[in-house]
């Protein structure tokens, strides 16, 4: 009785510790140092300011700020066009080829991403296979310069983050019940209706789960921007990281990093009204 | 009757249980003696299953205590119970194979491993599963997914057996099939079964008596015939098999049991063991059976419980009939087929008497 | 017909665009040709000029030690959590998944900042121990995600048929939750090995110069313009993601009857 007690709070003891400790308390530290000033000689120094926000509209910052949210958007944007359809064809497939199919997309989504994206770097170059297939296919006359483009920034972050669409689009168009779709023919509808009316509305919650998951990510891969996207083209990730390490304003880091996270958590409870009013509609059918 | 000796293997003495402030178990006291088969029967939500898990260790009760062979238990964890259960989804061990999940409550009692072997192999057989013994769970269908469970439990020989709602995942021929083992594996075994369902019928079928429970409470103790026959409450009457409800005032008492009543301004003989006053209002209870339906001509007038037939339903040995009586009420009458009665067949919409067969009703004061 | 025909265009188009840029990596890992725009014939040369390079073996060295030590203390107490969660209803099973969604869906970026303001604070110097507690902490909610919903496909009766059959808890842990649970803890070892190894934001904050890692290494290599000695590191790192991968697929599978 008394071993399985303790057996039971040494299991949730240590897991709640190292989240207590690991998560919730830095995130809280930072919470408090964004509304803090910065000190050249202790990082921070402690002087309430709301300061590190206000600047965060300086157009300095706010340029990069809203071109980042730019190309997060228009990547978010193609992998939904691209994933859907690519989802939508797989699920239409034999249940026996899926799930070689879905590994195919999973195993991308396991290797590296930097020496992906280092791969993209390899393919954009100016004497890389893209423009080399390019040219031999008569469309361009000479290399195009794609590297240290936005171009190039939205490519990559495609590349890398579109299994994130592919999976949770797959999954919920998956979990659609076929009857469904057989109903809507039988009382009907055309092809396109039913998946307008049909489909569409009952993957919603996959989309906005997908584009999440690719949006979110996309405004923090410094590293991506960093290889391909030169000095113009930065992402939120690029302005925090040079924050903290290279200017050493914790405070401002802080606040633009608040800034990720308010955003993401609108989004997240954006999708999670969604997703509660699809259930609730489900119910009242 | 079967409890030969009446000698209580489990006893529930004021045992009390509530969840979140919600009372699931009150006040209840009860004796199941050695060797019977007992059925704990109610709705759901009746506190039936909180019972089975009470007795298995599964959950604590807030007071109260429980007696297995007259040692008191409650305070004894479930593994050192000598009590077994048949879960209500089997709860198999998926990653054993049918052996291994016979073996495990004797390997957890370190018996030695050719004893083990060999108990394991009588229980198989015992339930004809000698030949799926290397297969997974998986593998294996509802019934025999159910019988593995059974065995599971039995070959520990646990002093009591609980059963909860074991037959309700099994399709209808098969749950008939099952109940027959079930009563045939209790008779060889000689073990305590305590089976809780919420299916009046398969209750009726399988024990030798019958709990009935609601809201926490029992409702009434009794062999199958008499919970059936002789509710002595309208909660039972009402949950078990169909019946029809009199409402009846008291004018006079005849003597010794019996009484004059006016039901539906008729007057009627009853009896009853209940002492009864003049004007005391009483319901007569009575089964589908005990009725009797008697053709009318529409002009006759007579001092008998009236009405029209309003449905008729072959059912094969009887025909049932749902009258509507002059003053509103339905009632359902299952008369046993008779080809070579002429009056038989009535037709529907026609009016008749209603009269049921005297001393088979049952009085329930009006609480 | 014809639409059909697209949707399998579509997804080639998709699998080619997905899978060039590992391929041309590959490729020239084995090319000769120091730029590799062009196929100057197959050599190993720089899988030799890999291996004499000390600095880069060292951060490798560096790079799996990290990611051993992450993924099983990682899956150690994250599979305890789950099996916590599973079993038990407690105060704080809110906060703990509360918690766990916030790392799952925090932008690496985020985590990786407020683990360095706390190491800072607490005045822990950044190398092993640092870059240890953060990598343990990104794998531990995919650890107990896995281990917990493979877990929820078992009925929780039969924690309770092995008590009632006479199993302690302990022997119920031993003998039922752990083999019932063998394939995702040993998914979920895997697949925080190669999180733990390709790991480039989280690390780039929170190790110092006493402890490179190779993400990190590569990072600074890649930086400056290509290097094929980058290319045979790559293709080693990618060979080893899916193989540990396919066996992590594997190993679910195997067990999928039970």
């Amino acid at each position: 009785m008394n071993n399985s007690s303790m057996f039971k709070r040494f299991s949730i003891g240590i897991l709640l510790v190292w989240l207590s400790v690991f998560v919730l308390l830095p995130n809280l530290m930072i919470i408090v140092t964004s509304f803090l000033t910065r000190d050249d000689a202790n990082l921070i120094s402690l002087t309430f300011t709301l300061d590190n926000y206000v600047r965060l509209f300086d157009p300095l910052y706010f340029k990069v700020l809203t071109h980042s949210v730019y190309m997060a958007s228009i990547a978010t944007f193609i992998c939904l066009i691209i994933g859907y359809p690519f989802a939508y064809t797989i699920s239409q497939l034999p249940k026996k080829i899926r799930p070689i199919l879905l590994f195919l997309i999973i195993v991308p989504f396991w290797t590296n991403s930097l020496i992906r994206t280092y791969g993209i770097k390899v393919l954009l170059a100016k004497k890389g296979l893209l423009n080399a297939l390019l040219l031999n296919l008569h469309i361009i006359d000479e290399p195009l310069r794609m590297m240290y483009t936005e171009f190039a920034v939205i490519f990559a972050l495609v590349y890398i983050l579109l299994p994130f669409m592919i999976l949770p689009l797959y999954s919920s168009i998956e979990k659609i019940d076929k009857s469904l779709i057989e109903a809507a023919k039988d009382l009907g509808a055309s092809k396109f209706t039913t998946f307008l009316k049909v489909e569409l509305p009952l993957t919603l919650p996959g989309i906005i789960a997908g584009m999440l998951l690719v949006f979110l990510p996309a405004m923090g891969m410094f590293y991506i921007a960093d290889l391909v996207g030169g000095a113009k083209n930065l992402l939120i990730g690029n302005t925090i990281k040079t924050q903290f390490l290279n200017i050493r304003d914790w405070p401002f880091g802080s606040a633009a990093s608040i800034t990720l996270t308010v955003f993401m958590a609108g989004l997240l409870f954006f999708y999670y009204k969604v997703g509660k009013s699809i259930k609730n509609r489900g119910n009242n059918a | 009757m079967l409890n030969k000796n009446q000698n209580s293997i489990i006893r529930l003495a004021n045992a009390k249980k509530s969840f979140d402030n919600k009372v699931i178990i009150n006040d209840l006291t009860l004796d199941i003696y050695d060797g019977e088969f007992v059925t704990i029967l109610g709705p759901s939500g009746c506190g039936k299953t909180t019972v089975l898990r009470v007795l298995a260790g599964l959950e604590t009760l807030d007071s109260g205590d429980i007696y297995l062979d007259d040692k008191c238990i409650t305070q004894v964890p479930a593994e050192k119970r000598n009590t077994n259960t048949v879960f209500q989804g089997y709860a198999l061990f998926p990653h054993m194979t049918v052996f291994e999940n016979i073996a495990f409550g004797l390997r957890m009692q370190k018996i030695p491993e050719p004893e083990i072997k060999q108990r394991v192999n009588e229980m198989l057989a015992i339930v004809k599963l000698t030949d799926f013994k290397d297969r997974q769970p998986a593998q294996l269908s509802g019934g025999q997914q159910q019988r593995v469970a059974i065995a599971r439990a039995v070959v520990n020989q646990p002093k009591v057996l609980l059963l909860d709602e074991s037959l309700s995942a099994l399709d209808y021929k098969l749950r008939k099939e099952m109940q027959n083992e079930l009563k045939m594996l209790q008779r060889k075994l000689n073990i305590t079964f305590i089976f809780v369902t919420h299916d009046q019928e398969e209750a009726l079928t399988m024990s030798d008596r019958i709990i009935v429970m609601n809201n926490g409470s029992v409702e009434q103790i009794g062999t199958p015939r008499e919970i059936y026959e002789t509710p002595t409450n309208l909660f039972v009457a009402k949950f078990i098999g169909e019946i029809n409800i009199f409402p009846a005032v008291i004018d006079s008492h005849i003597d010794e049991d019996k009484y004059l009543a006016n039901v539906h301004g008729c007057q009627y003989t009853i009896s009853t063991d209940l002492t009864l006053e003049k004007n005391q209002s009483v319901n007569i209870l009575l089964r589908p059976e005990d009725l009797r339906i008697k053709e009318l001509d529409d002009k006759a007038t007579s001092v008998q419980i009236t009405g029209h037939i309003i449905e008729r339903n072959y059912k094969g040995m009887t025909l049932d009939s749902v009258i509507r009586l002059d003053s509103g009420e339905r009632v359902q009458i299952s008369e046993f087929f008779d080809e070579d009665d002429p009056d038989f067949d009535h037709s529907l919409g026609q009016k008749v008497a209603v009269s049921w067969v005297e001393s088979w009703e049952v009085i329930l004061t009006n609480e | 017909m014809l639409k059909r025909h697209i949707s399998k265009v579509l997804l080639l188009l998709v699998y080619i665009y997905l899978y060039t840029p590992i391929f041309i990596l590959i490729g020239n890992s084995f090319n000769a040709s120091k730029y590799g725009l062009k196929w100057n014939g197959f050599t190993t040369k720089w899988y030799e000029l890999l291996w004499n390079n000390d600095t880069l073996l060292q951060a490798a060295f560096n790079s799996i030690t990290i990611a051993v030590f992450a993924s099983s203390i990682a899956v150690a107490i994250g599979t305890l959590g789950a099996v916590a969660l599973f079993k038990h209803q407690f105060k704080g099973k809110k906060f703990i998944s509360g918690l766990l969604f916030v790392v799952m869906m925090s932008p690496d970026i985020v985590m990786a900042i407020s683990l360095l303001a706390l190491f800072i604070i607490l005045g822990l110097e950044l190398g092993f121990v640092t870059l240890l507690i953060s990598h343990i902490t990104f794998c531990i909610p995919f650890v107990v995600i896995t281990v917990y919903s493979r877990l929820s496909n078992f009925d929780n009766a039969i924690l309770e048929a092995g008590k009632d059959l006479g199993a302690t808890e302990a022997t119920i842990f031993k003998r039922i939750i752990l083999p019932i649970a063998k394939p995702a803890i040993i998914a979920s070892w895997l697949l925080s090995f190669t999180l733990s190894l390709d790991d480039v934001i989280v690390s780039s904050f929170v190790t110092g110069p006493s402890f490179e890692v190779l993400p990190l290494k590569i990072y600074s290599m890649v930086k400056v313009g290509v290097s094929p000695e980058v290319n045979a590191l790559a293709t080693m790192m990618i060979l080893i993601s899916i193989s540990f991968v396919i066996a992590a697929a594997l190993i679910n599978k195997s067990d999928k009857s039970v």
